[in-house]
This record gives C-alpha cells, structure tokens and sequence, in this order.
C-alpha cells in the first residue's frame, strides 16, 4: 500500500496509507461517528465534495454489497446509483471480508469508481482537530508524488446542482394513486422507497425545475449535499408553493428543512461541524417524545429567524439546534434528521406516515 | 408516582458461577442514584466483601439471605415504600416474583419501582413470553413448555434432534444443554426438572450467530439501544462462555437496525421500565433471527456494555425506576449532552471468559449452553488484533496473546475445533500453524471468517517476526505493525528468537528500549460515549497504538497514586479485592491525591470510572503498567490492595525504580520466596511444618521417610488438574505425581508435612514500620486441609486457648517487624493444642479483608492506606475482643454448573464466592450464613456417610441431636453400623457398587427424599468414580444440599437444632 498525508487546512498532517484510487484529492473534511453503513454513507450524495473520516475504526469488515436495481428502478442494497463522498478516511481497513451478501471488497469497489480510500489515521484525532477547529479544507497526497497536489473549493460551491437528475423521472407511476412531486436535491434512494411502500407515485424533479405548474397532491423536499444558500431557485418554487392558495401537505428532510425554511422567511447558518451520526438525540417540541435519528448536516436553521405562523417541530437534544420546522395551521413540516435513515435507526419513520396520510 | 421516601434494593448474594461481580457494580450504582436523590435506602445482601455493602453506600445494610422469608421480615421492620428488583440478578429476581405470588409487596404497599413484575413474568415463563412476542410478530425459537420427561422427549420427536433443554426460572443456563439424541436428553431432562418444574424443548440453531443489544425504555416510552455486541462463538455456546465483542463487527446497517429496531418493539410491548437485554440468534446466511430470550433486568451483559460504552446503564435504570424520563438525565461523561443518545464507539471491546476448570477433579471441559466460567475480563483497543491478545494475556491463565504461548497438547485437532472446551482459541492458532485454511477452520468451529481471518493476520505477523533474526534488524513497520496488532515486547522478544540469547526479562527491556527509540509508544485515548464529537468531563482511559495522539495532559506533578487492580475474577481473587481496592482509591482522594486506578475486568465497582480521577482500563502486565507509569509519573504505586496479580509485579516494578509504597518489594519478596521465608522464621524461632523442595522421586521418598504421611505435594509444573493435592499413602503419592506432575530439576516438587485435625487461624492486620497497628485474628471451623478460602470462617474466635491467641499475635509482631512491614498483611496459622506454625505470609491484603474489617468496624484498607501514604495513624481504640456479635464467612460453591466435578473439598480452593453475617452467637450467625448460600434447613431426611472413625466419632453427637429432633437419619453401611452400635436408630441405605440391594441412597436422592446429604469422604485424596463421588455428585445434580466436612456438618446441625428461623435476628449492620 502507498503512504499518503492527509493535508488540513490548517497545517496539520496524518500520515496512512492508500487502500482506494490511486490519485490526490481534496475536499471539506468531515468526520461521520455512525459504527457502520459505509456502503450507504458512501452513496449518500449530500457527501459530495468531501472526504469522510469515520471515528469508528473497523471498516470494510462485511464487504459491498451487489449493485442490483430493484423493480422500482432503484439500487437495491445503495443510496445512488454511485459513490458520491470524495474519499474516505478509515483508522483499520479490514482487508478481508465476510458477508453472504457481499460480491467485493470496499477497497475494490473505491478502485472501480475511482475513489481514494486511506487507512491508517488516528480519525479519533482527527476529528478532535476538527471538533476544535470546525471542519476544514483537505488534501489527500501520495508521499510518492508531493508535487501532485489537489486543489478544491466547498464553500458557494453548488453541490445540489452537480448530484440532483438532470430529467423528470416518475415512479409507481399510471396506477391512480396520489401523486407526490419530489424535489431532487441529491435525493436518497431510501426516501423514493419509504414513498414508494406507502403508495403513492413520486415525480422526481431536478432541484431547480418549477413544479408549480405540475398536476400534485403534496411536495416532498430532499436532502442534498453543500451550502442551502445556494440553492435560490429551489427556494422560490418552494417559496412560490406555499403561497399558492390551494394548500397541499409538504414534508422536507435535511437539505429540505432548510430550503422550506428559507422559503417561510428564516435564515441558516454553518454548524461548526455538523452532525453526522446515528445517534443524535431530538425531542418533539412541547411533549416528552424523543428520537435518536441518522443525521448528515453541516448547516441548520436558525430557529430565532423563524416567522411567527411558524415553528420548530423538533429540537436537538445536545446543542439545543434547529432538528425540524413546522407551519402552525397549514400541513407543512420538515425534519433536519433522516426519517428514512439508511444508515441509521428507523424510530422516526412514522413521519412518512403523518405525510401520506396528509395527502 | 406516588413520593417515594424508603427504598429497599435487593443483592444478588454470594458470588457464583452465573452471577457473579457484575451485580454489585449494578446495585452500587443504583445506591448511588437512589442516594443522590435523598432516598433512604435499605440493602439486603449477605456478600459482605462487596463495594455495595460499605459504610456510606446505602443507609441500612442486613447481611441476610435474599429469600421471600428474611426479605419480608426487613419489609416487616423497616416499612419501605418502594423495591427496586432489577439489580440483584436472577436471585433477587426470584425473590421479587414471589413476595408478588405471595402478596407480600401487596400487603406492605410496597411500590415495585422499573419493570413491574407481570413484565418480568413475561419474559420469564417461556410460554407467555413466546405468546407476547408472538402478538408483535416478531419470531421466537419454536420450543415446547414440558412439565415431565415423557413430554420432553415427545417434543424432542416432533422438533427433531438436535434439541436444546432449558429449565424455566434458572440463571445462567443452568440445567440446560444440547442433547444430539434419547439418551442424553433423558439424562438431562430429569436433571433439569430437579431446578424447575418446567422445562423448554427447543430446536437447536447451532452455528447460527448469537448478537444481543441492551436496551433502555423510560415511562414515556422512550427507547435506545444502548449497545449491541456479537459472539464470537456462534449459537451453542452460553453468552457467558462466549468471547464477546462490542459493537457487532459482522452486521450491515440493515442487520443492525432490523435487530434494534426488534429490540425496541419487544421492550415497548413487555412495558420495561429501566433496562433489559434482547438476545438473538441470527442467520449467517440471510437476515433470518430468532429471539433467544429477554432478560428484564440488569444483567452480565449490561455491565459489559455500560463497561463498554461508559453508559452508566443501572445508574440510568435506577433514575427511571423512579420516574424520570431520559430526557431529564444527562450523559455522565461529557455532563452537557443527553443521556436520550446511543453511544458511538470509536474502538472495539472484547470480553473474554476466565475458566477455572483445571480447579476441578473430573470436571466435563466441553462448553455448552451452561455457563462454566468464573469472571471475565474485557480488552479496548483500536483493532480487532490489539482487543483480542489483550483479552487472552488478561485471563491470566499464562498465555501472552494469540501466538507465542506455551505449547499446547491436542492429540486432535478437528475436534478440538469441533467440541469447544475453553481452550478452543488457542487450538485455533495450532490449526493455523498445522496448515489449515480459514475455511477449513471456519467449518470445523462456524465462528464467522471475519473473526477467523484477523486472527490469521496475527499469525502471519507472527511469522514475519520468526523470519527476523535479531531485534536490531527489526523493520521499522514490521514492529509497528507487530505493537498495533497486540503484540507484547515479550511476544516479540520471543518471536525474533531472543530468549535463547539472553535472559527473557533482559530481552523484554531490549525490545521495549528498541521500539521507544523508534518512537513506537502507545497512546492513551478516552471512552467517551460519542467518539469526540463533544469534549469527556471523565477520565476513562485505555492505550492503544492506533493512534498519533494522547486524549489528555499529564500533569507531572507527582501527585497521583497508581493503585494495581486485581484483574479476573478467578476462584481465589474476586469482588474482595476490588473492595480493597476502591477503599485504597477512596482513601487516596480524600487525602489529596489523585487515584488512578489500572484494571481490566468488567464486572467490578473499582472499573467504575467515577470511583478515581483516572481509570487506565487497560492491562496489568509489566510492560502496560510500565506504559502507563512513564506518562503518568506518579508519587507513588500500591500493590499490596489487588490480590497476588500487583504483588507479582513488585520486584519488577521496584527494578525500574518505581516508588512501591508501603512495604518494601525486597521484603515482599522475602515472604513469597519460600527458601528466604524459612530462613526468616528459623532464625526468628518461628515453627513451620516441614517442607523440602525436591527433584527426584528418592528424595521424595527420603523425605516422607522422615515426616510420615500424609504430605501435601505441590508441582511447580502442572500437567493436568489441581495444582496442590495431599496424598495420604504411597499409592496416591505415585498416581498423583505420575497423572499430575513432572518431577524433575528444572520443576521441582514442594512436599510438606500434613498436619491433621489442627486448627487454622489468620492473622488480617496492618502495620507502620513493622509495628502492627491493627489486627484481626480469625478462626477455621474446619480444621486444616480445607483451603482457607473455602473453610468457614468465624471472627471474633469463638474457640480458640486464649494463650493461642496471644503467641499468634506475638509472632505476627515478630514478623511485622522482621519484614519492616508497611500496609497490609495476612498470616495464615495452623494450632494444635497451643502448638503453633506459620503456614503462609502474604503482604498484602488477603481475602478476608473486608470481611473482619467490616464485622470489626474498622476500615482496615483505608488504615492501611493511610500508613501508605505516609500519614499519620493512630491504634484504633478497640479491639476484637471487645465484640458482642460474632461474624461468620461460609464459602458458595457452584458445583451444579461443572458437570460431572466431584464436589469435595481439599487444599485447592473450589469456591467461587462467600456470604459474611452476623449474629448475637456463632449458631445464629452460622444458620444465616449457611441459608445465604443456599442451603435449607431440612424438614426430615437426612442421608449421612460420615467418613472414617475419627470423623464418624466427630458426627455422633450431632446425629444424636438430629435424632432427638425428630429427623429420620438414612446411613451408608458403615455409618449405619456405628450410628446403631452407638445407639441411634436408622435405615441403612446402599452405595451404588452394591446394587441390586436395596434401598438405594441414588434412587432416594432421584426420588426427592432425601433434605440434606452429609458426606464426609474418608480421606483426604479423592478417587474418580467411588460410591461416595456418585452420593455427592447425585446431590449436586438434583440439587440437594451437601455438606462434605464433619465439623461444619456438626456445627450447622447444631445451629438448626438449636435455634428456630424466628429467633434470628433482622437487625442491619449498623445496628450490632
């Protein structure tokens, strides 16, 4: 394996070695504390642009699982149809693998889709590093080549465009049922499926096309990757739906709570570094309801920004941040967490309920 | 919820195989909850050498039995309003159903605070619990509820063969097991309907993966799955005789959170309040589960996992018992976040089980579904190679890790794959050295080839380091590689071909001075419950090489005290130690200093990170201890608080210059040295029995020429079984040494005289400069050739020449003196008439520490301590004889879970765990202390085999006693005869070699006739399969009481005889 330097920002240095790709690369670092789920993190397209260092240490141990597509179109066992996150930062790549379900090892697979993967980091210290110092800008450099040196912006860059459909693609479609328009911000296959099982058709729309005129019967706001603040177009549409006198259900997640945020008027800021883990806590504003969820967030909202007809719906219990939003007449909400979790648990699945049940 | 005020906790009593440590680290952290909301509080548990049963832990504290009769007359007194059942185990458990059966709780309106008990009924009965998972469709083994033999082996026909047996209401597995066929399940069944009226037959899933999560549900029904953990051993092996690891390490998300997802919809649907343990079965070849079973209380596994993720799991359960939600507690380690969270690690545990089979004559050394082993240890680190050599060199059973061990024998190595014994691991590494595959092994054992493929990386490492020549020329990476791996210098040392070159412990420093040169030193990283995402208020601690960076700041200010924990719980070293060693922690911080403690075994208080400023969670090996000393620089290191693991250490750690507080390790070392020791006392003029070190079999001879039989021999190599046996005539002196020992120069035998029907007494004191400053002298009720951890125990003497009593304390001041003892001490005496010898001398604290100190009233180790420190003390104004109350220690033993082992007691201790109560006189005293570990006063049958003359002489006047009684006594042939010559009327029944007569003492015993069974075995050596061994075992196997000492028999007839339930005393602690 070829040694290679992990380069933040800052000035300070990990040495490992390569397991994936074979060529520099450079991004907005990030650290994910989630104990498994590579094959999902990795698709997830919100990690596009960054590399993604996970705290947990053994990586690789079950393998990949085959690329199969399902009958709905999507990828069976992943979250895209490809590894979105820029690379990965593991402490002990497992070489070997053992899964019924696994056709490749993880270093394979980050060879055929072209994605360095290193090993051999203190990603407990790194992730301290960032802890302190809020994420950062990084290079991965072969030690062998110093003079092939990365370079990549992540801030006002807009990732949504780059991850979201270029078309309209329509599922469980000519079957009568509800239709859903779904506004594809770099949208997670598991949030198509959660709609898909309970019966409605999603129309999937790229993340600046205008649905207003489409024939629907509620919106569904996705995740995507990067800065909400550069997503304006998305934001109007959204913006132009709400004020639409005919008043249909919307639910947003992540990337979605902001973007219907921002549409209600309230403003987003840059988390220090973000939550991104299996395990963040979130209590229902008002009850004794609580939640862990799946989060993958670098920005949240800024719930004193809210309008008055607004409201938080759910809370974190950690640092107090924004984990949701809510219209206080009309039937519109959205959570910051992952409801569809894949990774992550499931305890908050139920909110596709509310939403379909909405319809 | 109604206020609640008054809270009583139930213990789990007498540590045993099965329930062990892990409860007294449960119900102190309760306590501790209770405590911090202003509750009083009221324990009741007979374990006297726990942390829970200190001074300041709860407000009243009953050494008592925890049994529905003693816990209802605590109820009757001291008016509770609320109980708390989930922290005392399976055994307060029981307890808890009961008192509800009965309407105890009912009738004192007493509030059952967590999982209320129609909950736990739930899970417990397997028929309901099968119908209540059933109605959430979630998929339990298919098994049937047999109420006899005939119904089992009927259920076993329609299930098919393998099938598994579990007695309903058991812990631990007992009475369980797999049965490939009729015969072996009509074997098992009956022994299983001896623990429980019922019985479950169920499909075997053999080879199927066994993963458990711990789960926490408030009274608003939030959940969280605290922790999950996978075996490494698939289905088939009891959970407890597995190695575990933590988080599950072969799981995709989806498995994962299908199972967590199961979990969180079982407990919601059982309405747990508090904490509870799911256990699955999972397919290795689909997302196929079944749910083994649900314990609804905290458990072995929920200390591993609190110990695993720095969850405080009881502590929270208790909060909730009382009506929190989890939203109103905080995460104990950063003190900021929510205790609403699930814990991210970012390093990997492993626990491994510490057997103690080779303690056993004839014990089955098969695991199963029973649970064997006798404590635990777990391993952090930051790859599966660096947790897994941890583990096996923490055991402590000799081994360095994975590779590099001593040779082991297997004469076939498929089965010893196969049929796994608690050596399994290790003959994994032989296979891979043999030229086996992953796969083939992966056949042989179905352990998952994750876990099979690591262990093969260390092989392969390991071989890299054979090919090197010398440590000079050592690959800079290889080393590296070799130290992240788990490799110990002594592993290394030894796989570069050192030792034929130098000394092992030159080539130890070689290494360690090789790789310090390169920069290559562990790096101290904390537990803190959300892999760094916010910053640890905690210092729980472990060192791995995986790292480039140390999580905190060493102040060098010499300050800190380094107190050596007292690793695996073992038979000989458990919770005892641990309570010395958090009174050495508790003294140190009140003095100023800040305690850092180092031990590695998940069942214990001293883990606790907030019991010290620093918990190194890590092991206790020369070299780790040395690591830790290095960055720590501390003022000072105790030793003498951990048992014989810290002790062992001494000469080493004082070689480094470390300053060992307390006695010095040159004097430590004169007592261990047995040659240095004898020399002492001779030239002192102190006795001692007469031993010889010898080499052949003619000196042998030669020197039991000159002393007699019988002799106690004691290998210093063991090939197979007990270490230490005392052989009575020539024909056992050769079979013993010929089946059990190498003699030889360069493994000598230590013989020694015996000395019969003499008395032991100890010596527990503490010393300043070779004066002693406190003492406690305690007395045997079985005379010597009972190991003393296992005799019973009575403090004050209640029998001893006071003129006894006097030179033992004026050679104990000789010896003090002589070894310019500082700290703790134990001398172990052996007294006939007021002949007096020195059988032992250990400076350190003993067993039976807590024990005296705690009937003393005075805090031994925190005097101890003290002197340690340097501070200074004063004589404690009373003393032992000024006592109005006796105490007395009786051992547990856990006989019923080692199959086939003869339980008979002999000179290597047996035991697993010890009760201490007290009472106005040593009957009152005795009775309680032998109903704690589980003996019944029997209603009419008595079966007595009194052993030889002098024994039978011994039990006659407590036969009589049994006679006018109204007990009906049944005798074996020869102590039917004596017992009629010397006039007591009995019915004689048969040894098993003389069947067909009848009646048979076997078929009473299979016949619940029988109450109580005395069989003292006629000498000291035991044969294998004798008539005696089948009463004892049959006793054991149908759970019949069995006491195999004529002086404790007598002394515990006399106690029942004597004196009615109603007349002992409910009185706490506090108030004798």
């Amino acid at each position: 394996m070829r040694n290679v330097t992990l380069i933040l920002d800052d000035g300070t240095k990990f040495h490992g070695q390569s397991f994936g790709y074979e060529a520099p690369v450079a991004g907005e670092v990030v650290f994910n504390t989630a104990m498994m789920g590579y094959p999902e993190s990795l698709t997830d397209p919100s990690y596009a642009g960054q590399l993604m260092a996970l705290t947990y240490p053994l990586v690789g141990n079950y393998g990949v699982p085959p690329f199969t597509v399902g009958e709905d179109g999507l990828a069976t066992f992943m979250e895209s149809d490809r590894i979105y996150a820029s690379a990965i930062i593991v402490s002990d790549y497992s070489e070997q693998y053992s899964h019924w379900n696994a056709v490749e090892s993880l270093a394979d697979w980050l060879k055929r889709e072209k994605v360095p993967g290193i090993t051999g980091i203190d990603t407990r210290e790194l992730t301290k590093v960032l802890r302190e110092h809020g994420v950062m800008m990084g290079k991965i450099v072969f030690d062998d080549e110093p003079d092939n040196v990365p370079e990549a912006q992540y801030a006002g860059v807009n990732y949504v465009a780059r991850v979201s459909c270029r078309e309209v693609v329509r599922y469980n479609e000519g079957k009568g049922l509800k239709k859903v328009v779904l506004v594809d911000c770099g949208v997670k296959n598991n949030i198509i499926r959660c709609l898909l099982k309970r019966g409605v058709e999603v129309i999937r729309v790229p993340w600046n096309y205008d649905f207003n005129d489409m024939e629907f019967d509620g919106l569904f706001l996705a995740n995507g990757p990067g800065d909400p603040d550069t997503c304006v177009e998305a934001v109007q549409n959204i913006r132009k739906f709400l004020e639409n006198e005919r008043v249909r259900p919307c639910m947003g997640i992540c990337m979605g709570n902001q973007l219907l945020s921002k549409a209600a008027g309230a403003s987003i800021y840059k988390l220090k570094y973000g939550h991104r883990s299996h395990n963040q806590p979130v209590r229902m504003v008002g009850t004794n309801r609580c939640f862990v969820t799946s989060q993958n967030h670098g920005y949240a909202v800024d719930s004193r920004t809210l309008p008055a007809d607004w409201e938080p719906y759910f809370v974190n219990m950690n640092d107090g941040s924004n984990e949701g939003v809510r219209h206080k007449s009309r039937p519109w909400f959205s959570a910051q967490f992952h409801p569809e979790a894949c990774s992550g648990p499931v305890d908050t699945e139920f909110l596709f309920d509310e939403f379909v049940k909405l319809l | 919820m109604k206020s609640i005020k008054k809270v009583l906790l139930l213990g789990s009593g007498a540590l045993k195989i099965g329930e062990a440590g892990e409860f007294d680290y449960s119900g102190s952290q309760a306590l501790k909850a209770l405590r911090e909301e202003g509750i009083e509080t009221i324990l009741i548990n007979p374990n006297i050498a726990t942390v829970q049963t200190s001074e300041g832990v709860a407000d009243h504290i009953y050494f008592l039995p925890v049994t529905p009769y003693f816990v209802e007359r605590v109820i009757q007194r001291e008016q509770p309003d609320g109980i708390m059942l989930a922290f005392g185990g399976q055994t307060a458990l029981n307890c808890g159903v009961e008192l509800y059966r009965s309407g105890v709780l009912e009738k004192y309106n007493l509030q059952v605070l967590g999982t209320p008990v129609q909950a736990i009924m739930d899970t417990e009965d397997r028929e309901l619990f099968v119908d209540k998972l059933n109605e959430i469709n979630v998929k339990t083994i298919s098994s049937e509820a047999c109420e006899n033999v005939e119904q089992a082996r009927k259920a076993a026909d329609r299930l098919g063969y393998p099938v598994i047996l579990r007695a309903a209401y058991a812990l631990g597995g007992l009475g369980s097991g797999f049965c490939d066929n009729e015969e072996e399940l009509n074997r098992l069944a009956e022994k299983a309907f001896s623990f429980s009226p019922q019985v479950l037959v169920e499909k075997s899933l053999k080879g199927w993966k066994e993963v458990e999560y711990e789960v926490v549900r408030d009274r608003f029904d939030n959940c969280i799955t605290v922790c999950n953990m996978e075996n490494f051993d698939p289905l088939g092996i009891h959970t407890g005789e597995s190695i575990v690891i933590a988080p599950s390490q072969t799981l995709t998300n989806a498995e994962y959170h299908k199972l967590r997802e199961l979990s969180i919809r079982i407990v919601r649907h059982v309405g747990i309040v508090g904490e509870c343990n799911v256990q699955y079965a999972f397919d290795p070849q689909s997302e196929d589960y079944r749910v083994i079973e649900v314990n609804a209380r905290l458990s072995r596994s929920s200390a591993l996992a609190s110990k695993a993720t720095g969850y405080p799991l009881a502590f929270v359960a208790a909060k909730l018992g009382l009506g929190y939600g989890l939203f109103d507690l905080k995460n104990s380690v950063t003190k900021t976040t929510s205790a609403f969270f699930e814990p991210a690690l970012d390093y990997v545990v492993c626990k491994i089980p510490r057997w103690d089979l080779g303690k056993f004559r004839g014990v089955d050394r098969e695991l199963g579904s029973s649970m064997k082993s006798v404590g635990e240890v777990m391993a952090i680190g930051r790859t599966f190679e660096e947790v897994i050599q941890k583990g096996l060199r923490m055991i402590g059973q000799g081994m360095h890790g994975f590779v590099d061990n001593k040779e082991i024998k297997i004469d076939n190595v498929d089965a010893a794959l196969r049929e796994p014994t608690d050596k399994r691991i290790f003959v994994i590494e032989k296979a891979f050295a043999a030229g086996y595959t992953i796969d083939q092994v992966h056949e042989l054992t179905k352990i998952d080839r994750w876990f099979l493929q690591k262990l093969y990386r260390i092989h392969q490492t390991d071989r890299e380091l054979h090919a090197c020549t010398s440590i000079n020329v050592l690959d800079n990476a290889l080393l590296r590689k070799a130290k992240v791996q788990g490799f110990t210098d002594f592993q290394i040392a030894r796989a570069v071909g050192m030792e034929n070159e130098m000394d092992i412990e030159k080539a130890i420093m070689a290494v360690r001075a090789r790789r310090k040169q390169l920069g290559i030193v562990p790096c101290v990283k904390q537990i803190d419950t959300l892999a760094a995402e916010y910053p640890a208020q905690t210092n729980y601690l472990y060192l791995t090489y995986s790292g480039v960076a140390h999580d905190i700041h060493f102040e060098n200010d010499k300050r800190s005290v380094v107190v050596l924990g007292s690793g695996a719980y073992r038979i000989g070293s458990s919770v005892e130690f641990d309570w010395c060693g958090v009174q050495a922690l508790a003294t140190i911080r009140k003095e100023g200093y800040r305690s850092v403690m180092i031990n590695y075994n998940p069942e214990t208080v001293s883990t606790d990170y907030d019991m010290c400023d620093r918990l190194y969670f890590d092991e206790l090996t020369f070299e780790r201890v040395m690591d830790i000393l290095d960055l720590e620089c501390p003022y000072g290191v105790i030793v003498s608080t951990g048992g014989q693991i810290p002790n062992n250490l001494a000469m080493r750690l004082d070689a480094e210059h470390v300053n060992l507080l307390g006695t010095q390790a040159k004097y430590i070392d004169n007592a261990e040295d047995r040659e240095k020791f004898s020399a002492m006392l001779n030239r002192i003029g102190v006795d001692q029995p007469e031993w010889s070190a010898l080499t052949s079999m003619d000196d042998i001879q030669e020197f039991i020429g000159r002393v007699g039989f019988p002799v106690l021999v004691r290998p210093s190599y063991v090939l197979s079984g007990a270490a230490m046996n005392v052989c009575s005539n020539q024909d056992e002196l050769e079979r013993f040494l010929k089946l059990a020992a190498n003699v030889s120069k360069k493994h000598p035998v230590v013989v020694s005289r015996f000395l019969q029907h003499a008395k032991e007494v100890e010596m527990d004191a503490v010393a300043k400069d070779g004066e002693i400053i406190a003492y406690a002298i305690s007395e045997h009720i079985e005379f010597a050739g009972v190991h003393s951890g296992d005799a019973t125990i009575q403090f004050p003497p209640q029998k001893l020449y006071v003129e006894t009593a006097r030179r033992i304390k004026k050679i104990s001041k000789q010896i003090a003196k002589e070894l310019h003892i500082s700290g703790p001490f134990n001398i172990q005496y052996l007294a006939r008439e007021n002949d007096i010898k020195v059988i032992e001398c250990n400076l350190r604290a003993s067993r039976s520490f807590p024990f005296v100190s705690k009937v003393l009233k005075i805090n031994l180790i925190e005097l101890a301590t003290r002197i340690m420190l340097g501070l200074p003390v004063e004589k404690p104004a009373k003393s032992l004889f000024d006592l109005d109350y006796v105490g007395i220690k009786a051992s547990q033993f856990s006989f019923n879970r080692l199959q086939k082992a003869d339980p008979v007691l002999g000179v290597d201790m047996a035991s697993t765990g010890e009760v201490g109560c007290l009472g106005d006189d040593s009957r009152t005293a005795l009775l309680k202390a032998m109903l704690s570990v589980g003996h019944r006063i029997p209603r009419k049958n008595i079966l007595l085999s009194t052993g030889n003359g002098k024994q039978k002489a011994e039990m006659l006047a407590a036969s009589a006693m049994l006679r006018d009684h109204g007990y009906k006594l049944f005798a074996t042939p020869g102590t039917s005869r004596y017992l009629t010559e010397n006039g007591i009327e009995n019915t004689l029944v048969h040894w098993p070699s003389e069947a067909p007569q009848q009646p048979q003492a076997i078929d009473m015993l299979h016949n619940h006739e029988i109450d109580l069974v005395v069989n003292v075995p006629k000498n000291l050596s035991t044969g294998e399969l004798t008539n005696g061994y089948k009463i004892r075992r049959a006793a054991i196997d149908l759970n019949v009481p069995l006491i195999t000492n004529a002086r404790l028999a007598s002394a515990f007839i006399y106690a029942f005889c004597t004196v009615k339930p109603e007349e002992l005393e409910i009185r706490s602690w506090q108030e004798f």
